[in-house]
């Protein structure tokens, strides 16, 4: 179960550095971003990365179920000493997120994929 | 153009995570060519999605409903969400923020509520439950002079 249907671009996950780059597009399937959870979990366990930036820029909603993964890796991304970034989302999606009750308070947020590669570089938050 | 509603009726299967995928591209589509803004149709999609996700996992599937509307005054679409699963218990409660019976978030019910203009649930325990969101397009006064 959980293997890409045909057509659906598997989700790109990069190594620069230190940091895993993950672009988000379109539409995700709840199988997709759980099989992305369980992916970015092991690659940040096995690579000892020390941060992640997850590229929400292509994606059009977010919605319970998304928001939930998305707070799970960031939270299991931290437990194996890598932080995690969301960067790019959409203002439709930020204002819809909020109506929705969703307001994501353990996740850091950056307006692009370079603000929040900037972030991770200087080592705070 | 007036449309009685029924007569153009989109009735789509929820019985997959692929369907609830297709059930959000549909509601996109209907609701750009209705002429809802992007926050606006971005809300709709997103409430589309967490009803028809408690369709499927908590009703065991069933089906959406997408029907264009038009008052006179502005256009809207209605989206019904209808299974004939187990119903829900204590309606009060389950739509109350956080509370959820399946390991969820427990906002699909009271965010999805918030994000739409009408919104009603028909449920019976043992029966099955049907959820009803209605939005208009909003309409924007200086975009019409001709108006007064
Ligand atoms: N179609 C449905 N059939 C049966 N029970 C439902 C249905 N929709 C919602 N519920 C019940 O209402 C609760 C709250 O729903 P929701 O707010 O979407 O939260 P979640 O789906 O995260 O549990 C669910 O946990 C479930 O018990
Ligand atoms: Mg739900």
């Amino acid at each position: 179960m959980n293997q890409p249907t045909p057509g659906q671009p598997a989700v790109p996950v990069l190594a620069l550095g230190d940091v895993l780059l993950v672009s988000l597009q379109g539409e995700l399937h709840d199988g997709m971003a759980e099989q992305l959870q369980h992916d970015i979990t092991s690659r940040v366990a096995t690579s000892g990365v020390t941060g992640v930036v997850i590229d929400i820029s292509g994606v059009e909603i977010v919605d319970s179920f998304l928001g939930r993964v998305l707070a799970e890796i960031a939270s299991t991304a931290r437990l194996l000493a890598a932080r995690t970034v969301l960067a790019g989302m959409r203002p439709a999606v930020a204002i819809t997120l909020v109506e929705l009750g969703l307001t994501l308070p353990g996740l850091v947020t950056a307006l692009d994929v370079d603000r929040a590669m900037e972030l991770l570089s200087r080592g705070g938050s | 153009m007036q449309q009685s509603g029924q007569a153009s009726a989109t009735s789509l299967p929820i019985g997959s995570d692929a369907d609830l995928a297709w059930v959000r591209q549909q509601v996109r589509q209907c609701a750009a060519q209705l002429g809802f803004g992007l926050v606006q149709q971005t809300k709709l999609v997103t409430a589309a999605s967490e009803l028809a996700r408690n369709t499927l996992v908590h009703g065991g599937g069933g089906r959406a409903e997408i029907t264009p509307l038009d008052n006179g005054r502005t256009r809207g679409l209605r989206m019904c969400f209808i299974d004939s699963g187990p119903g829900i218990r204590d309606l009060e409660l389950a739509m109350t923020d956080g509370y959820t019976t399946g390991g969820g978030l427990g906002l699909g019910l009271s965010g999805a509520k918030r994000l739409v203009h009408e919104f009603s649930v028909d449920t019976e325990p043992g029966r099955g439950t049907t959820v009803t969101a209605v939005a208009w397009v909003a309409q924007v006064p200086a975009s019409r002079p001709g108006v007064r």
